[in-house]
């Protein structure tokens, strides 16, 4: 795994940095100090929890990552187009009971579900995207507005067609198994049992970056969260490029939700609230800036597997669940610290 | 599969027409005609507000909400619910009840400091006072004629007996709310009547992938683990899912209940699950209020009235199935 990702930095032809070294060009990488903070934080839980090293519990650790990575790929593009989106979280259970409620209240094929689900969520997204071009007020409000109206919707909705607060199962219905084995099934890797969420997190990951680093889409991204008003000026559209980037967190969201559904069967309605954060967070360890402009999707996905070893080691290396929390935020802290410390360095030479 | 989809589209009208006739039934409990003529015996019509400390979607106050309108809707009364988590907000939905002029409220004291001075202020204005669920110990300290609920450390010991007799020898409590005082009083309560070893492991109940992954991890760390309590039904589920696919031999029971999870007791999935009734926590406390107005009673004597633990296994399963599917127990 920290292989791979260590890959591309080499692989980067050297075209447009012809001048500074291979060194040089690796450290001014968005994903170099998180990479770091990987490799430390995988020594440390190595060294502190004995079941931490085995395949079986490393696949564990790459299914927390994947449930955290698969978003944190649409948010961390959204976040270097210089946006935010508070809706994620909630949006992902939304999209979930829309699959299950409409498959299950009118007796559809449960992928029908899923199709009308990807519509409307690709909707959402469109909204929070169009609302913002619209009204220029921050995206902060605008999908704070969203996530508190999606969270009552999901209640309302679900508790009027229902009668309970959970949608019903869809476990028994025609095609579930094909939907669940897309996306919810296990793939035997060399005797060991991986989730299928890891091999879409990492699919998603690798387009994102053949998208940021090879297309003009990629590059009118950078702009617009760098300089809109510049990127406007030399005929980026950049109301299109951001309705877009709203729509690819939808995507994502669409995805996450149809792992709920097809790994659970049902959906509780309450649930998403706060997994916006901890997306941001995946994006921000793994180099993204909150300011936009400067970020990678290799960073995030890192930033995902930082915050899934740190979730799944404190577990492993059987702590105290009562200092779950402190032990979570202090990972996360010195993983940030060091991201930052690296950039600074690499920033400050000359 | 086939015969199964033809149901299915016969359920699904069922439910269009279930739920058509609960929105009329809605309609006709508060106001209109219906409130002028007062069913025999029901008393005058009065007027009662809930204010919970649930979180939005849970399923345990959904119950309870339905077990309170079902009695709401037998003794005429005119039934207002609202919830808040955090103890100084629930504590304004209380003042914003009495400003309604209520003829009681049902009140849970998961932070009874929070709820000190608003339940004074019932007291002065002679508002009765019933608390549910948690608070057993503060209840007539700050005033109320009754409580209705399950005590949590009982119902944890309950817990433990049956993981004991269920053979299992090292167990996890799995808390899915950090802090809440309620869910350590039942892992508390099991450890003493387990007398295995007894762990907790605290998982994000709002994030079911995060809850999955970190029951396997825990199932992985400890291969020795032959016992899981979880607190709430939905994660009970998520449970099974994890021991079948860690290979674990690990038994499961639960705290609550829910139509899926009555499947998974009769298919012996699921070893058993710790009921605490939460119908009858919202029907009893609407009921008493109602009592008491009509007829000056207090149920319970004073004392606390027990609605849990009752416990569910794969005996009883059957019998309590058609009210968990219409999602009352």
């Amino acid at each position: 795994m920290t292989q791979a990702v260590a890959g591309p930095p080499e692989a980067r032809p050297d075209e447009r940095l012809a001048r500074s070294s291979p060194l040089r060009r690796l450290l001014g990488r968005p994903e170099l100090g998180a990479l770091l903070g990987a490799v430390a934080l995988f020594a440390f839980f190595s060294i502190v929890a004995d079941a931490f090293l085995r395949a079986g519990s490393f696949s564990t650790v790459l299914y927390a990552a994947s449930t955290f990575g698969i978003m944190a790929v649409g948010v961390s593009l959204l976040m270097i187009g210089g946006e935010f989106d508070l809706s994620a979280g909630v949006m992902v259970t939304s999209s979930a009971l829309v699959a299950a409620l409409t498959a299950y209240q009118f007796t559809l094929n449960v992928w029908a579900g899923v199709a009308i689900s990807l519509v409307l969520t690709l909707a959402l997204g469109m909204v929070n995207g169009v609302l913002y071009v619209r009204t220029r007020l921050p995206s902060f409000i605008i999908t704070l507005a969203t996530f508190f109206m999606l969270a009552g919707l999901n209640l309302g909705v679900t508790k009027a067609l229902t009668g309970n607060v959970a949608s019903d199962s869809v476990r028994d219905m025609d095609g579930f198994a094909s939907a669940r084995a897309v996306f919810a099934s296990d793939v035997d890797v060399l005797g060991v049992n991986v989730k299928v969420t890891v091999f879409w997190w990492l699919l998603f990951t690798a387009i994102a970056t053949w998208l940021l680093l090879r297309t003009r889409a990629g590059n009118w991204i950078f702009a617009v969260g760098g300089a809109a008003g510049s990127a406007r000026a030399v005929g980026v559209p950049v109301d299109r490029v951001k309705i877009g980037l709203f729509m690819g967190v939808a995507f994502c969201a669409w995805f996450s939700g149809m792992h709920l559904v097809f790994a659970f069967a049902t959906v509780q309605s309450g649930e998403g609230v706060g997994n916006e954060f901890l997306y941001i967070i995946c994006a921000v360890i793994g180099g993204c800036l909150l300011t936009g402009g400067y970020g990678s999707a290799i960073g995030a996905a890192i930033g995902a597997f930082i915050f899934g070893m740190t979730n799944k080691g404190i577990v492993y290396a059987e702590w105290n669940p009562d200092w779950f929390r402190f032990f979570l935020g202090a990972m996360l802290l010195i993983a940030t610290v060091v991201n930052l410390v690296v950039r600074r360095r690499v920033e400050r030479s000359p | 599969m086939r015969g199964v989809f033809a149901r299915g589209t016969s359920r699904g009208l069922a439910v269009l027409a279930a739920a058509g006739l609960l929105a009329l039934s809605a309609c006709s409990s508060s106001g209109g005609k219906k409130s002028e003529d007062t069913p025999e015996g029901a008393g005058p019509r009065l007027k009662i507000a809930m204010v919970t400390h649930s979180g939005a979607g849970d399923t345990f106050w959904d119950i309870v909400q339905k077990g309170a309108k079902a009695a709401a809707a037998k003794d005429n009364v005119e039934f207002l619910y609202s919830a808040d988590p955090d103890g100084g907000k629930q504590a304004q939905l209380v003042q914003a009840a009495l400003d309604k002029k209520v003829d009681g409220i049902i009140v849970t004291l998961a932070k009874p400091d929070a709820m000190k001075d608003v339940l004074a202020r019932a007291a002065a204005a002679k508002v009765p006072v019933v608390t549910i669920n948690s608070g057993a110990e503060e209840s007539a300290k700050l005033g109320a004629v009754a409580h209705f609920g399950q005590d949590e450390s009982i119902a944890g010991e309950a817990a433990g007996t049956e993981l004991a007799k269920i053979g299992a020898k090292k167990a996890l409590c799995v808390v899915h709310e950090q802090g809440n005082v309620g869910l350590e009083d039942r892992c508390a309560g099991a450890k003493k009547t387990f007398g295995g070893d007894l762990q907790n492991l605290f998982v994000q109940g709002t994030n079911m992938p995060e809850v999955k992954s970190s029951l396997t991890a825990k199932l992985q760390a400890d291969k020795g683990i032959d016992g899981i309590l979880t607190l709430g039904a939905p994660f009970a589920a998520t449970a099974v899912d994890a021991v079948k696919e860690t290979g674990s031999k690990a038994e499961i029971g639960t705290f609550d209940l829910n139509k899926d999870l009555i499947a998974s007791i009769k298919s012996g999935a699921i070893a058993f699950a710790v009921d605490q009734q939460p119908y009858l926590q919202g029907y009893g406390a609407v009921d008493e209020l109602w009592l008491l107005k009509n007829n000056g009673n207090v149920l319970g004597g004073g004392r606390p009235v027990l609605t849990g633990p009752a416990i569910v296994t794969e005996q009883n399963a059957g019998q309590l199935e058609a009210f968990a599917n219409r999602g009352t127990r």
